[in-house]
């Protein structure tokens, strides 16, 4: 690795512990509502700790991100893939942090405890309704599925980047450490 | 872009494509997920489904099954002697509030009340911890099929027009001919009071120890239950059953005894079908009092979906497979009539909190 500037070693930490949990929480999401095999309970026991742990550390994120920043783009990228990948940041965050308080929303407005595992409950934080656990269940589907668009799109100009552009920019959150996070300072 | 990295107008489609092949083989993974490849995949959608026949309007804003019921508060009252199976604070001593629903297994809110053979109760007991304990249980002594899928099957076959769908069903699953058997013989009562109420699931209760009991259980009622043709129900109005219980609470609570039962090692935990034999360890853990009858509209218990697998600390699910998918189909149907709640004939709208 050369000198271009790159994400800080617990920013990239964080961004692919949280890739491995959301693309698993995605996947989990959209197997459970789709069958009524034992594994539905599995899946279910799974989604809705794994979803606290994305919120803790999405929220862990958001505070090194506004504190730490991001490298700057290459200078010579095009205004509005710069603009896209800003606002596809945004969202990515957005949904982060919204999914699991939808989940938790939905679950507590339709009456349903909150069990994280055994014998430990998150509190509710909405009254039963069924009006708000309807717009809540169809904001956690429906925003699923953007998700996982915003994620593939993410994915392919992370790759265009890597193999076409080759300008750093994947990189500079890419999975190898740099020299000196190899062998630390003796 | 510096000259080094330009790539050859080859080499970069050649990228392009891995990289829209990436993109392809992610959604397509995630879409199997799904199940939208698997059109043969039993969900819990084509379960829901199952229960409004094709041309059938679904009750809009009602449960897809067990539509009509009535609500009613009460207590568990523990006697303790559960604690020696399960850690659940719900068998310790004491008395813990109870909510819960006497409803017909159909799938019509309006059915008259002798028109159907199996009557339910579906209930929910908070504990201090936090926990809860909901079940929803039936008056057959075992369940007509031994699986889901056969389940599912037999919902086809009875909404189905070909004349033979049902015999055709019946030959495949030999278990429902006992089920068969027991909705012609056996006696119908008059009063929800009189009714055994069954889990016919199999569920684990865990003791202090960690050591595991695969138990069924049983509401045993206090009233003598008193045999009624069908013929004379049907002459006492469409909804008999619930004057009945609301007249009857008039004179006091009304009580069964929660009786829990525990398999020997090889009995079938995973079919529901199979009752176990009669000499089986049972346990009196406690009473269900219930002390107030109230309304199914805009009652207590509409907003409630009594789901079986929403179990306390020291309960839980068996390898029969019902819970899981009763738990899946439930929460589909009460996604479904929430969502309808603009058609629910609500007496209160102001109560639609």
């Amino acid at each position: 690795m050369n000198g271009s500037p790159r994400f800080t070693l617990l920013q990239r930490l964080l961004h692919w512990l949280m890739a491995i949990c959301i693309l698993a929480m995605l996947f989990i999401g959209v197997g459970m509502v789709s069958t009524v095999e034992p594994k539905y309970l599995v899946l279910v026991s799974v989604h809705k700790p794994l979803g606290m742990v994305i919120l803790i550390l999405a929220l862990i994120r958001l505070v090194v991100r506004l504190r730490r920043h991001a490298p700057p783009l290459p200078v010579d990228l095009p205004e509005p893939l710069k603009l896209a990948a800003h606002l596809s940041h945004y969202a990515l965050y957005a949904l982060m942090i919204a999914m699991p308080l939808i989940g938790w929303g939905m679950l507590s407005s339709a009456a349903y405890p909150v069990k994280l595992w055994d014998g430990v409950y998150l509190p509710s934080i909405l009254p039963q309704s069924d009006a708000l656990h309807t717009a809540l269940w169809n904001a956690h589907f429906y925003l699923a599925f953007l998700f996982y668009v915003v994620i593939l799109m993410h994915v392919a100009a992370a790759l265009f980047h890597a193999f076409i552009r080759r300008d750093g920019v994947f990189e500079a959150m890419g999975p190898a450490l740099t020299r000196n996070e190899v062998a630390p300072a003796e | 872009m510096p000259e080094s990295r330009r790539l050859s107008a080859g080499s970069a489609i050649g990228r392009l494509a891995l990289i829209a092949a990436v993109v392809a083989c992610a959604a397509a993974a995630f879409a199997y997920t799904g199940g939208w490849l698997s059109p043969e995949r039993l969900t819990p959608d084509k379960l829901v489904d199952a229960f409004t026949p094709p041309g059938g309007a679904p009750p809009l804003g009602h449960r897809r099954n067990h539509a009509k019921g009535i609500c009613f508060i009460g207590m568990f009252e523990a006697n303790g002697a559960g604690s020696e199976l399960s850690r659940a604070e719900v068998f310790a001593r004491g008395q813990y509030p109870a909510l819960g629903r006497f409803n017909l297994a159909t799938t019509d809110p309006n059915a008259p009340d002798a028109t159907v053979r199996v009557r339910g109760l579906g209930l929910m007991i908070r504990t201090p911890d936090g926990q809860e304990w909901r079940m929803a249980m039936i008056d057959p002594p075992f369940f007509p099929v031994a699986t889901p899928q056969a389940f599912y099957e037999l919902l086809l076959a009875s909404a189905s027009k070909d004349p033979n769908a049902m015999a055709a069903f019946a030959s495949a699953h030999p278990e429902f001919a006992k089920f068969g058997a027991w909705a012609k013989s056996a006696p119908w009562t008059g009063s929800y009071a009189e009714e055994r109420f069954n889990s016919l699931n199999s569920f684990i209760l865990v003791d202090n120890s960690g050591a595991e009991h695969a138990v069924r259980w049983s509401l045993l009622p206090a009233a003598q239950p008193v045999g009624v043709a069908p013929e004379e129900l049907a002459k006492r109005g469409p909804d008999f059953l619930e004057q009945e219980i609301a007249e009857r609470i008039r004179g006091g609570p009304l009580r069964w005894t929660m009786l829990v039962t525990m398999a020997n090692p090889g009995d079938p935990t995973a079919d529901p079908s199979q009752p176990w034999p009669e000499d089986r360890r049972t346990v009196e853990v406690g009473t269900l009092i219930v002390q107030q009858i109230e309304a199914e509209r805009d009652g207590p218990c509409r907003d409630i979906n009594f789901d079986p697998a929403v179990l306390p600390s020291g309960i839980r699910t068996s390898d029969d497979p019902f819970p899981a998918a009763r738990s899946s189909a439930y929460a589909k149907s009460y996604d479904r009539r929430t969502a309808e709640a603009a058609d629910y004939p609500r007496t209160a709208p102001e109560a639609s909190q």
